[in-house]
């Protein structure tokens, strides 16, 4: 086990489609953190960016871009890339940095301006480049990796549209109670079969949008929060930001083909359920002890997925699951009570960080509506391109 | 003038008709089989490395999942915007020898109605796109059996 570090402060710009710079939603989110926090912008030892290059400012790198809107003051900077994963591993990075001793308080941002319609690669002809590949000579899009997905669950595990929806409808009655999500509206299992066919099986409000949105973090040493007068302050407990093991054999964004189990026998579990197993491991928890979860539902389909990966139900139970009410409001784990993607659409370098103050108000007691009564522990599970996995628990 | 035809990845696949292959890289020292292609290094972490060695992979596989694109996808992917968008059916195959998940369009005219998961495919040779001088060429699958 890991030594604990302290969520001090937490803040977020609304996700909606707002037209304007990343770095505002990112300095408006930042200014919210460390308001929660009680701690001066002036008094933070290191800031640490989520990156992404996908919003069209590769270079405009967002740690040192967010330290200079919120005025130079000398703070260590650290800037990291992981694509969705990118805000749990800035807050891996933070952390391993206060346990080190190298900073007592430190801001982690993230924030995007997200483009219109797909996500697509950067210009220039990069046949080196698998994310390029897919797109040149498949037009797989990330839908379409998605439909592959859901398409597989109904045929092995007898999942339905009709369980799909459900998915939906339970995470749109819940962002309806966020303020900062970007659909706030309830959405009925009719609406998402009226909707239009995007990658088979998958229809639009089986899938999550892309929106602009900004969220950060202020983590601390449990002495300094104790300094500071926290006496009780929600903790993170472990980050887990895993790799694959080869082979790896679940046919994964961007690749065109999954590794060969041919001559080497896979791992007992697939990447990403080792990406929570790692974080119960750091925590010395299991799924048994969680109040809620939040997880990467970029569709309705991979909500279903993450319920088996986190182990909150046995492979192919995860439909049984949902259609027991076990992660509604009142089930016995709650997931998403933010809304999750479906409800904000992705800001990529934000999302993961979206996650963690969820978890932080849910333990706090402070999610109004939401709130799920007494929760003690919470997980974020998510996975970026390229083989980034993303898994935070937190405690109180 | 006719088109040249030009693959639209260089050496990823090889001839044509029933003699049509996907071309891998296998090897020498763990017997890893990768596609597309590595040609540097080994990616098998308990392997020293070994040569790696061009191989065609079994032409013949089992449907993994099946989907399609129903909106136009973006550059760097080649279509005419003056064209009616056309879905096109995107179907994983697993080959049983390779024990390795390989995704491809479908040919032409077969759509996620024709198709369930299980089902025999074969890779044949297809045409990605057409320019003035070129004609671009790649892998389809292709069920083995299409129902009417
Ligand atoms: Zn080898």
């Amino acid at each position: 086990m890991t030594a604990d570090v302290a969520v001090l402060g937490v803040g977020m710009h609304p996700w909606g489609k707002w037209g304007h710079g990343f770095v505002r939603y990112g300095v408006t989110a930042a200014r919210a953190a460390l308001a929660d926090a009680g701690v001066e912008w002036r008094d933070v030892g290191s800031i640490v960016g989520a990156d992404t290059v996908r919003g069209g400012y590769p270079g405009h790198v967002a740690g040192a871009t967010f330290a200079k809107a919120l005025g130079w003051q000398g703070a260590r900077v650290t800037s990291v890339y992981a694509a969705c994963a990118s805000g749990a591993q800035a807050i891996g990075a933070a952390r391993a940095q206060i346990l080190a001793g190298l900073a007592d308080v430190v801001l982690v941002v993230g924030a995007d301006a997200a483009p219109k319609g797909f996500f697509r690669p950067a210009g220039g002809e990069r046949p080196d480049d698998p994310d390029w590949l897919r797109f040149r000579l498949l037009g797989a899009t990330n839908p379409t990796y998605f439909g592959l997905y859901a398409r597989r669950r109904m045929a092995v595990h007898g999942d339905t549209l009709e369980d799909f929806a459900q998915v939906k409808v339970k995470n749109a009655a819940m962002g309806a109670l966020n303020p900062y999500a970007r659909y706030r509206k309830r959405v009925t299992a009719e609406e998402v079969a009226a909707s239009a066919p995007v990658a088979d099986p998958l229809r639009l409000l089986d899938i999550c949008a892309t929106s602009d949105g900004g969220a950060a973090v202020v983590l601390s040493s449990l002495e300094f929060a104790r300094r500071h007068g926290a006496a009780r302050p929600v903790r993170v407990r472990a980050v887990s930001t895993v790799t694959p093991r080869f082979p790896n054999t679940v046919l994964d964004l961007p690749d065109i083909a999954t590794d060969s189990a041919a001559a080497v026998a896979p791992a007992e579990v697939t990447f990403r359920a080792s990406i929570a197993r790692a974080a119960y491991e750091e925590a010395g928890i299991g799924p048994g002890d969680l109040s809620l979860a939040e997880v990467y539902d970029l569709t309705t389909a991979l909500e279903l997925q993450w319920y088996e990966d986190l182990g909150l139900c046995g492979e192919g139970e995860a439909a049984k699951l949902l259609r027991e009410g076990a992660t509604a409001p009142g089930g016995r784990i709650p997931v998403n009570t933010s809304g999750g993607l479906a409800s904000f659409g992705e800001a990529v370098p934000a999302q993961a960080l979206a996650q963690v103050c969820e978890l932080t108000w849910q333990l706090r007691g402070r999610a109004g509506g939401r709130q799920v009564p007494g929760a003690r522990v919470g997980i974020t599970a998510n996975q970026g391109l390229f083989g980034h996995g993303s898994s935070v628990v937190a405690v109180v | 003038m006719p088109r040249i035809r030009l693959p639209a990845v260089a050496n990823w696949f090889t001839g044509t008709g029933e003699d049509f292959r996907l071309l891998g890289t296998r090897c020498s020292d763990c017997a890893s089989v990768f596609f597309p292609r590595e040609d540097v290094h080994c990616r098998n972490p308990g392997c020293a490395g070994g040569a790696l060695v061009e191989v065609p992979l079994s032409p013949h596989g089992r449907v993994w999942s099946y989907t399609d694109g129903r909106y136009r996808p973006p550059s760097p992917y080649v279509s005419d915007p003056e064209l009616p968008w056309r879905p096109y059916t995107l179907i994983a195959v697993e080959l049983p020898a390779e024990r390795i998940v390989v995704l491809g369009q479908a040919v032409p005219g077969v759509t996620v109605t024709d198709l369930t998961v299980g089902m025999d495919v074969r890779a044949v040779p297809g045409v990605l796109y057409e320019d003035a001088e070129t004609t671009w060429t790649t892998w389809h699958w292709r069920p083995v059996e299409v129902r009417t």
